[in-house]
């Protein structure tokens, strides 16, 4: 395969068609309708199913019924149309049932506007909809990473018979970078074991989220727990960047973390030593590699496009270890490279280390 | 797989349960007409021979629980969005039947968004529509299409039009889409009726199964116990007032599906 140029939400949707996306349904929402407009024609034209909802709330819904029959399925959208989706994703929680779905930050609250964001973390990694859950949430930083982990993306809510949300925001859905596609895999024929496909020389199969029995109910939650916690055994990833030697670190995902990476190169220029931990995962989220990490650098900066969301993860791990800064831009406004290198000469004063060290 | 009675084996085993519904007792409450209308349709799929291909979806409201009494693969979904769901399932599903079975708090209030898409792209799947002119589940506020005057929990002094809005007729609306093929407003309130109805959902799953559209078969129903009723006088009361605002007929019955030998 050869790199091509690639804007990124047409490259995640022809990821997930060589992924094995047996089913799409979406609704047209700015900054990610390339989308929904490349799956209209690709979609049909290798004979899958392409559905344009009459709402997010439909689209969601849709999703959950494609996935309760057992095939690959997902839906795209951004800020406004993924508060629709909350009822869904509850739904699907509740039931157990494999989908993905792609949320393309805006600017928020309201209808805010179509300009990139990062302020729906809370809402993705905490509070996806009603009762307790939590979607995986994976947080590309580039195309081609976005590409990589929309398999990522399917094989983790198949393996886990659960939710996953990839965390991108407008910028790294309309921007354009070199980047490959992975070739085009086989569709799946086989429907899985729990799926309903009519009971035809076996057992009825029931899929709800209705225990109306509480013992019942708290079993399920007890089930769900217990395989939250797998996940946050087995499927933490981020990217450390010159952590080894660092007195400061960075902290930041997708398009900021990668503003960071260029912050932490100007930082370094200076003398003064900066690393970069980026997390690729939101939920679960690398506690006990910060943890650590705070242990041996003297300050720590969190940078997001948001009023301090993910901080205060970082917060709750770092235990006030050691001082913890933030730089945070909101209304669909990206931070500038010099903007966060401000901020981390300024932690470097306050902790007292510097280039003279 | 139904009930199998201790009979003498002199006598014959004339009346039983149809195998597309379990043995279980239902949870509705006396002289509710959900048990009629499952019957109906278990009934229906027998004789159709598609209890194996048939994936039902549940509605929020008295009927959350349909799954427990019908042999089958079923799904729930949230408050009036089966049809989205059912949508999902029968486009990744084609070679399967997919009905719904919503009430009118369901279909005519929170999802008519859903049911009206679904009916408007001519999506194959059937829905069966209960109304009995109220939200029983929740204890007997006014749904939707709660008569004019009629006394509710939530409507203490009567429906007052004016306030709250008129009853919605929802198979009225449901027949100007493109998309319908059959729909029609039965009830189940005599035994002619209930007969009718019988012959109106098979109809419904023939329609989806010779791939003519979406078909709906709203049923007039009783609640007694919301409206405070014996179950004889709630029969009488759904003939005698109900069709007042919605009358029986077929709404909508495109030529193919006339054709159809029902």
């Amino acid at each position: 395969m050869t790199k091509e140029l690639l804007k990124g939400n047409v490259a995640f949707a022809e990821a997930a068609v060589r992924y094995g996306l047996q089913a799409y349904f979406g609704y047209p929402i700015t900054p990610q309708s390339e989308a929904l407009e490349h799956l209209a024609e690709r979609m049909i034209d290798e004979g899958r199913v392409f559905l344009q909802a009459e709402s997010e709330v439909a689209a969601i819904n849709m999703v959950y019924g494609a996935a309760c029959a057992g095939v690959r399925v997902m839906t795209s959208t951004s800020g406004p149309g993924f508060s629709l989706m909350a009822e869904g994703f509850s739904y699907i929680a509740g039931s157990e049932v494999p989908a993905v779905a792609v949320n393309m930050m805006r600017g928020g609250p309201g209808l805010g506007n179509i300009q990139p964001s990062q302020s729906d973390y809370f809402f993705m990694t905490k509070s996806a909809g009603h009762g307790d859950f939590h979607p995986i949430v994976l947080a590309p930083a580039n195309v081609q990473e976005l590409i990589d982990m929309m398999g990522l993306a399917f094989d983790l809510a198949e393996k886990y018979r659960t939710l996953v949300f990839m965390a991108g925001d407008g910028a790294l859905g309309q921007m354009m970078e070199s980047a490959e596609l992975p070739p085009m895999q086989p569709l799946r024929t086989e429907r899985p074991d729990w799926a309903v496909t009519g009971n035809a020389g076996r057992a009825s199969r029931v899929i709800t989220s209705l225990y109306l029995d509480p013992t019942q109910l708290e079993k399920l939650n007890l089930r769900l727990q217990h395989k939250l916690a797998i996940i946050k055994a087995n499927e933490v990833r981020w990217r450390e960047y010159q952590t080894g030697d660092a007195d400061l670190l960075l902290i930041a995902y997708g398009m900021v973390g990668r503003i960071c990476l260029s912050v932490m190169r100007e930082a370094r220029q200076q003398g003064l030593k900066v690393g970069l931990l980026r997390p690729q995962t939101l939920w679960p989220f690398p506690e006990a590699r910060i943890a650590e990490l705070a242990g041996r650098v003297r300050g720590i900066l969190v940078a997001e496009m948001s009023a301090g969301q993910m901080l205060e993860d970082v917060e709750r791990v770092v235990k006030g270890k050691v001082p913890i800064r933030f730089h945070g831009r909101m209304g669909g406004i990206m931070p500038m490279v010099d903007e966060i290198l401000a901020d981390v000469e300024k932690l470097a004063g306050e902790v007292g280390v510097g280039s003279r060290e | 797989m139904g009930i199998q009675a201790n009979i003498p084996e002199e006598m014959e085993l004339v009346y039983g349960y149809p195998a597309a519904l379990t043995a279980r007792s239902t949870h509705y409450c006396p002289g509710c007409t959900h048990g009629i209308v499952h019957r109906l349709i278990a009934e229906v799929i027998d004789e159709l021979g598609i209890q194996g291909q048939t994936i039902g979806v549940a509605p929020v409201g008295c009927a959350v629980l349909a799954y427990d009494y019908f042999d089958m693969d079923f799904v729930e979904a949230s408050h009036g969005r089966a049809p989205a769901m059912a949508t999902g399932i029968k486009r990744v599903s084609p070679d399967k039947i997919v009905f719904t079975y919503q009430g009118d708090g369901d279909l005519a209030a929170i999802g008519t968004a859903e049911i009206i898409q679904a009916a408007n792209r001519g999506e194959l799947i059937t829905t069966i529509f209960i109304n009995n002119a109220i939200y029983g589940m929740t204890g007997g506020q006014m749904a939707p299409t709660t008569l004019p005057g009629m006394v509710t929990t939530s409507s203490p002094a009567g429906r007052d039009c004016r306030l709250a809005g008129y009853p919605v007729q929802m198979s009225e609306i449901l027949a100007v889409t493109a998309g319908a093929a059959y729909i029609t407003r039965e009830t189940v309130a005599d035994i002619p009726s209930i007969n009718k109805t019988r012959n109106a959902i098979k109809r419904a799953f023939m329609t989806q199964m010779a791939g003519l559209g979406f078909a709906c078969v709203e049923v007039l129903s009783t609640c007694p116990t919301n409206w405070n009723m014996d179950p004889w006088k709630a029969m009488e009361w759904a003939k005698e007032n109900m069709t007042k605002t919605f009358p029986l007929g077929t709404f909508k019955m495109t030529d193919a599906v006339k054709a159809l030998k029902a």
